[in-house]
């Protein structure tokens, strides 16, 4: 299934975007090779969120070129899944679940079409994925917060894209569900989609994922998490807002997920 | 009894209007899901004030009065979009500036014609008991056009109205489909300018749906509801403009906020009617 062309999933390089003419963000330059899991960290307002509004368009990049599998990324956008930090959704919108992970299906199914039965079954695919099921007719506004960020999820799992660019994917949910969603991510991964997530939990980063991107305006360090996590890159990244505390043989990062 | 529904339609203008007054009301309704769900009745009440001075230069010109109006609507429409995107003036400012400038132009030229404002009032207040077989013909071919493109496009304006940036991410042209339901809204008021005129239409572009969406919870239910409310409102607004004798447009558009009210009390009462836990 899964299209493989050049030796990465997506190319980033020096990539400047930003709000009205400024950058947040400057000389933004990595890549990565299909099937891996990225964690992009950083504090609030360091740009994570606008990297990925400039990896699909939703921003203009001021400088550089975003190559997905060697061809420019908003060529083939369909070919993105992307769940937004916060969904600013009208709660009392008529969809139901399902019908929200079905507009998931839209780029596929195309223009004046109508879902087929395999487009059915993708979405009850996906909302078993995310363990949804029983909610499938429940209208989105009815979902708690958690349940929605799931349901959001799982219309990113019907899509079934190559690069999925999730937005603080955990934040706001319990720690059951955050771990059935990383979970969930690494079956992704493993079955060869290439997962870039931006999170505030270090250790996660540190436990689960290929590589780590630490972002501040910059690219302070790219690459495996035990590598890239040093004192001083965490530094440079957080200012002096962080730990690195050594427990038996584990690393634990302290953070000070509300520093501004 | 029997009698009193049939008689007034062995009239022809009241066939006529009775046609007419349905398909406008429908395809009002129609439109109006996206207008209540996006909340946009500003909008849809600028765009016909908007095409006031288009009736205007029409009527001044001897030209066609639809074509007038849809050159001012669509041009709004259009002027909305920019200006709110190319400068630092919010949305709803931006509407304000370009529908009231307008409609005072429409007011402007209305000044200047002396003694036939009668007919121009017509279009303000509307009159669907004037309806003319080229008005319904209109009506129906430029009605045809918005229900085609609404079937077609019925996804795509669905993930428009309910996440437009995560339809942008996926690639569709967001710009282009906020500009393609911006210019059915401008068509919707021009064919129901004739039958509920240019001050009224709004309420007959949002009321039905508003009221449908206190019924239901599906997207399309709530379109469907819509349009029979709507429908139910034009026929009985009309029994009551002939029976009373009052201005059928109002009368057409009163039902309607009735509806609303009807069924906004009836769903309070239910809920003070459940038993608490
Ligand atoms: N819509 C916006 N308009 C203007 N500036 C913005 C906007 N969104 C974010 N910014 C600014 O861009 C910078 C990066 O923000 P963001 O990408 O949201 O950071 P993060 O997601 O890492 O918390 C911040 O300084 C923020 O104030
Ligand atoms: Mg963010």
């Amino acid at each position: 299934m899964e299209k493989k062309g050049g030796q990465y999933c997506l190319e980033v390089r020096e990539l400047a975007a930003g709000y009205d003419g400024t950058p947040a963000i400057e000389g933004i330059t990595f890549a990565i090779p299909p099937g891996q899991m990225v964690g992009v960290i950083g504090p609030n307002g360091a740009g994570k969120s606008t990297l990925f509004k400039a990896i699909l368009g939703l921003i203009p990049r001021q400088q550089g070129e975003i190559l997905l599998h060697d061809a420019p990324a908003l060529d083939q956008r369909a070919m993105m899944g992307y769940l937004p930090q916060l969904e600013e959704i009208n709660r009392a919108f008529p969809v139901s679940v399902e019908d929200v992970v079905m507009m998931g299906r839209y780029p596929r199914i195309g223009w004046c079409r109508r879902p087929r039965s395999h487009d059915d079954e993708a979405v009850r695919q996906a909302l078993a994925r995310v363990e949804l099921l029983d909610h499938a007719r429940t209208q989105i506004g009815r979902l708690s917060g958690g349940q929605q960020q799931r349901a959001f999820l799982a219309r990113v799992l019907a899509q079934d894209p190559h690069l999925l660019l999730l937005d603080e994917p955990v934040s706001g949910v319990d720690t059951t569900t955050q771990h059935a969603i990383f979970a969930l991510l690494e079956e992704l991964r493993n079955s060869g989609k290439t997962v870039v997530v931006a999170t505030h939990d270090l250790n996660c980063v540190v436990e689960r994922f290929d590589q780590v991107l630490c972002l501040n305006r910059r690219v302070i360090a790219y690459g495996p998490p035990k590598e890239a996590f040093r004192e001083d890159t965490l530094d440079q990244t957080y200012g002096h807002h962080l730990m690195i505390v050594q427990v038996g043989d584990r690393r634990v990062v302290v953070a000070d997920e509300h520093h501004r | 009894m029997i009698e009193s529904f049939v008689a007034p339609f062995e009239f022809g203008f009241m066939q006529r209007a009775l046609v007419g007054g349905v398909l406008v009301a429908a395809i009002c309704a129609l439109v109006g899901t996206y207008v209540v769900l996006r909340g946009q009745a500003f909008v849809g009440d600028a765009l016909a004030h908007a095409a006031f001075p288009g009736v205007v230069i029409a009527y001044l010109l001897k030209g066609n009065i639809y074509l007038g109006a849809t050159v001012f609507a669509v041009a709004t429409a259009l002027g909305i979009g920019l200006v709110s995107r190319r400068s630092r003036v919010s949305y709803d400012t931006a509407i304000g500036i370009m529908f009231a400038g307008a409609f005072a132009l429409g007011v402007l030229l209305m000044s200047t014609i002396q003694g036939y404002t009668v007919d121009l009032f017509g279009f303000l207040f509307g009159n669907v008991l004037g309806i003319s077989r080229r008005d319904l013909l209109l009506v129906g071919l430029l009605g045809a056009l918005v229900v085609l493109t609404v079937v077609l496009l019925y996804k795509e304006l669905l993930l428009l109205s309910f996440d437009p940036i995560v339809a942008e991410a996926m690639g569709y042209p967001v710009q282009a489909l906020n500009y393609l339901l911006l210019g059915l809204m401008a068509l919707t008021i021009v064919i129901s300018i004739q039958a509920v005129g240019i001050i009224l239409v709004v309420a007959l572009l949002v009321t039905p749906s508003a009221t449908a969406s206190l019924l239901t919870e599906r997207f399309f239910r709530m379109m469907l509801l819509g349009i029979l409310l709507a429908v139910l409102a034009a026929v009985i607004g009309l029994y009551l403009s002939y029976y009373l004798n009052v201005a059928s447009g109002a009368a057409i558009v009163l039902v309607s906020t009735c509806l609303f009210f009807l069924v906004l009390a009836s769903r309070r009462l239910r809920i003070a009617a459940k038993p608490r836990a």
